[in-house]
């Protein structure tokens, strides 16, 4: 059979577009981005019309996922794990009031943090909501997860969170597909309103309902091909290993396990085969990618009755992904190392591109800070965040989507001036335009550059909601006409910036800054595809 | 058979292309393959690595353990270095000359050279320099490609055949460039072992 070479995003991609998915909501974020740009540019789902279109933010992508499904269509919401955070409360939610059309959440967590902020566990939200979750361990269970998921959301009534990693959705290996399905057709839940229509009273039955499925869910974990118990005649050591923890396992045993050892790749725990092992081994070693979730199960709060090791007893390191090798130091395997790194080898970190507007922008915004002792700079998520490290070193704070014109406004209502937000346009409409409505409704003295490079780069050049619109969605929301100043980051037009941030920060109030010229690298991307 | 490659260089390079053609080729001889790249934000100007892994039989780990790479590809000096401690005792270092300077405190490169004349196997080769002799300067990666063709344990005419499915869509003009390149660094990287 004919395998193809998919990154863990593809798999998962091209299983639901197999399944007869419909839409796909999602917001880009590392290491989730793939899954929808795979099927944006997908044959199938371009000739199907399934909808691919990048969703402001991760709540109207979870919130419009579930209106597709409950209009009866298969659909697929990705994010990366904090993500999840922003789309927290639909999720929640969506698990008390249950699905339609089969829906699988996706949350692509980031364990060493590659490319984010936290490496917050989401497996904490599939035991949060209460819903099933799958965790692969490679790409084709990756495929086939979501292939038959869709399937069993349906049976069950509740969405799946499919829980990923880095190491996953970034790596590539080869997968046989399945027959391709048709859509389904549009349809409505026959007790759609006492489901939907989350009332106290009506939300209350459906708690006792969701709570009653959980025995469900854990006999279709039981039963599921996804977990598997290997027997191995050494019963003095017990493992359990999940999602791709296994493969790190496995490598360390490439003639067959010394131990028994129950891989989990769905939840909620299997638990009679845990039974099983605990029963069966003296202690249990728990590898799990990454919080000690399934070892401060097992443990219990006093740790008395089940001998556990993991991250928790510091067998494993608490923090950061796991590799073959802290796998293989927990097994008290040796590691053969022969060279180590000289010591003339230099960090090399990542760097605004040459010829990036964002490197304009803080050059002038550094220039007039001098004049300025108390000035603080709150920042956000995305490539000016870079703007943190040499040369430039411009920004006080970075701390969540969305989170710097909220904390400049926070800062001066505590006194703080000159206080600057520094935000990106699609940051900016994901989550920056309500915190601007605040501002404006308290007439906050605050400095805010919504530094437009009309795309968001940091994940390499998806469409930003409001480009184009910037200045109309600042006057929307209330800024005054006169302090919407457009201006273009180039080294010629410094003294024109500098001028206008300085009026800008003295004026008291509102002001909003929008340097725009477009990312250096979809200017390329264009300039390539426009010579062929 | 069973081969596991580090891949390195810096955000833009093209290493990503390197295990593009690789991995359609060992696909092709019905290989077992893995391979873990690194995206998002590394890929602006900084380091960046993938791991490569081919085999006949299935392969467990996405990531090679330490000690246990068969072959560093580098197309920056610095960054094979910064990967060694993955490099088996006899495992080969194949990489470029020249350095990609975009820190201010890059190291002098009599320092980088010295370190790397302390390795018992590597190939070090100017694939700028050879790129541009054979008139393919935006092939790079792919000379690169060719020099570690040798120790792939894949057949020369396999790889040529992996850089016609993966840059076809581009064109045959792009095609017949990159396995120009490919020759070209074969042939120096023959000379130099």
């Amino acid at each position: 059979m004919e395998k193809h070479l998919f990154l863990g995003d593809e798999a998962i991609a091209q299983a639901a577009i197999d399944a007869g998915l419909s839409g796909v909501y999602a917001y880009p974020g590392t290491p989730s981005t793939e899954i929808t740009e795979y099927i944006q540019s997908s044959p199938i789902a371009q000739e199907r019309g399934i909808h691919s279109k990048w969703s402001t933010n991760e709540k109207t992508a979870m919130e419009t996922a579930l209106g597709m499904s409950y209009a009866g269509k298969r659909t697929l919401c990705c994010m990366k794990h904090v993500g999840l955070n922003v789309a927290a409360d639909c999720f929640m939610n969506a698990a008390m009031s249950g699905i339609h059309g089969g829906m699988i959440i996706v949350t692509a967590d980031d364990p060493s943090m590659h490319s984010s902020q936290n490496e917050q566990d989401n497996r904490v939200y599939g035991n949060f909501a209460m819903i099933p979750m799958f965790e692969p361990s490679n790409q084709q269970e990756a495929y086939d997860m979501v292939y038959d998921g869709f399937e069993l959301s349906e049976k069950l009534g509740y969405p799946i969170l499919l829980r990923i990693t880095t190491r996953m959705a970034h790596s590539r290996s080869g997968v046989i597909r399945r027959p391709v399905k048709e859509e389904k057709a549009m349809s409505f839940p026959e007790d759609g309103r006492q489901r939907f229509v989350l009332l106290p009273a009506l939300a209350r039955q459906r708690y006792k309902i969701l709570l009653e499925a959980q025995t469900i869910f854990t006999e279709k974990s039981e039963n599921s091909g996804y977990n598997k118990y290997f027997d191995a005649p050494d019963k003095e050591l017990g493992i359990i290993a999940t999602g791709i923890a296994f493969n790190y396992l496995s490598e360390n045993y490439p003639e067959g396990f010394e131990y028994p050892v129950l891989k989990i790749s769905q939840y909620p725990l299997p638990k009679k085969q845990i039974e099983k092992l605990v029963d069966e081994c003296k202690e249990i070693l728990v590898l799990e990618e990454g919080f000690p979730i399934v070892e401060e199960q097992l443990r219990g709060l006093l740790g008395r009755e089940i001998k556990v090791h993991g991250r928790l007893d510091g067998t494993l390191q608490r923090d950061g992904e796991l590799t073959p090798d802290t796998v293989g130091k927990a097994l008290g395997k040796e590691i053969s190392d022969y060279y180590t790194i000289p010591e003339v080898v230099e960090q090399r970190p990542p760097a605004l591109c040459n010829g990036c507007g964002h490197r304009d922008v803080y050059d002038a915004l550094n220039d007039v800070l001098k004049e300025y002792k108390d000035a603080k700079v709150f920042s956000d998520i995305g490539c000016y965040t870079l703007g943190a490290l040499p040369p430039f070193r411009a920004i006080d704070t970075c701390i969540d989507m969305g989170a710097s014109i909220t904390m400049a406004k926070g800062a001066a209502d505590a006194g703080l001036f000159p206080s600057v937000s520094v935000i990106g346009d699609s940051t900016f409409t994901h989550s920056g335009m309500t915190g601007l409505l605040d501002c404006v409704n308290e007439e906050t003295n605050i400095t805010i550059i919504i530094s437009d490079n009309e795309t968001t780069a940091m994940t390499g050049g998806q469409d930003s909601a409001g480009t184009g619109r910037l200045e109309a969605i600042c006057e929307g929301i209330g800024v005054v006409p006169e302090h919407i100043r457009v201006m273009v980051p180039l080294k010629k037009n410094y003294e024109e910036m500098k001028q206008i941030i300085r009026e800008e920060i003295e004026y008291k109030g509102v002001s909003v800054l929008i340097p725009r010229r477009e990312c250096i690298q979809t200017l390329t991307k264009k300039k390539k595809a426009s010579k062929k | 058979m069973k081969i596991d490659i580090i891949l390195s260089g810096v955000g833009g390079q093209g290493i990503l292309s390197i295990a593009a053609v690789i991995g359609e080729a060992a696909l092709k001889e019905g290989l077992y393959m893995k391979q873990a790249e690194v995206h998002g934000m590394s890929q602006r100007g900084g380091d960046v690595q993938s791991n490569l892994r081919l085999s006949n039989q299935p392969i467990s780990s996405d990531l090679i353990p330490r000690g246990q790479a068969d072959l560093i590809i580098s197309l920056e000096p610095m960054e094979g270095l910064r990967y060694l401690p993955y490099l088996k005792k006899d495992g080969w270092l194949v990489t470029n000359s020249q350095p990609f300077v975009n820190i201010p405190n890059y190291p002098e490169i009599d320092k980088i050279n010295a370190e790397l004349d302390k390795l018992p196997k590597k190939v070090v080769l100017d694939v700028e320099a050879i790129a541009k002799e054979v008139g393919s300067v935006r092939s790079t990666n792919i000379v690169m490609l060719g020099a570690a063709t040798p120790f792939l344990g894949i057949e020369y005419s396999k790889i040529e055949d992996g850089i016609r499915h993966i840059f076809g869509r581009k064109g045959e003009e792009v095609v017949n460039m990159n396995l120009k390149a490919l020759k070209a660094g074969f042939d120096v990287a023959q000379r130099l072992q």
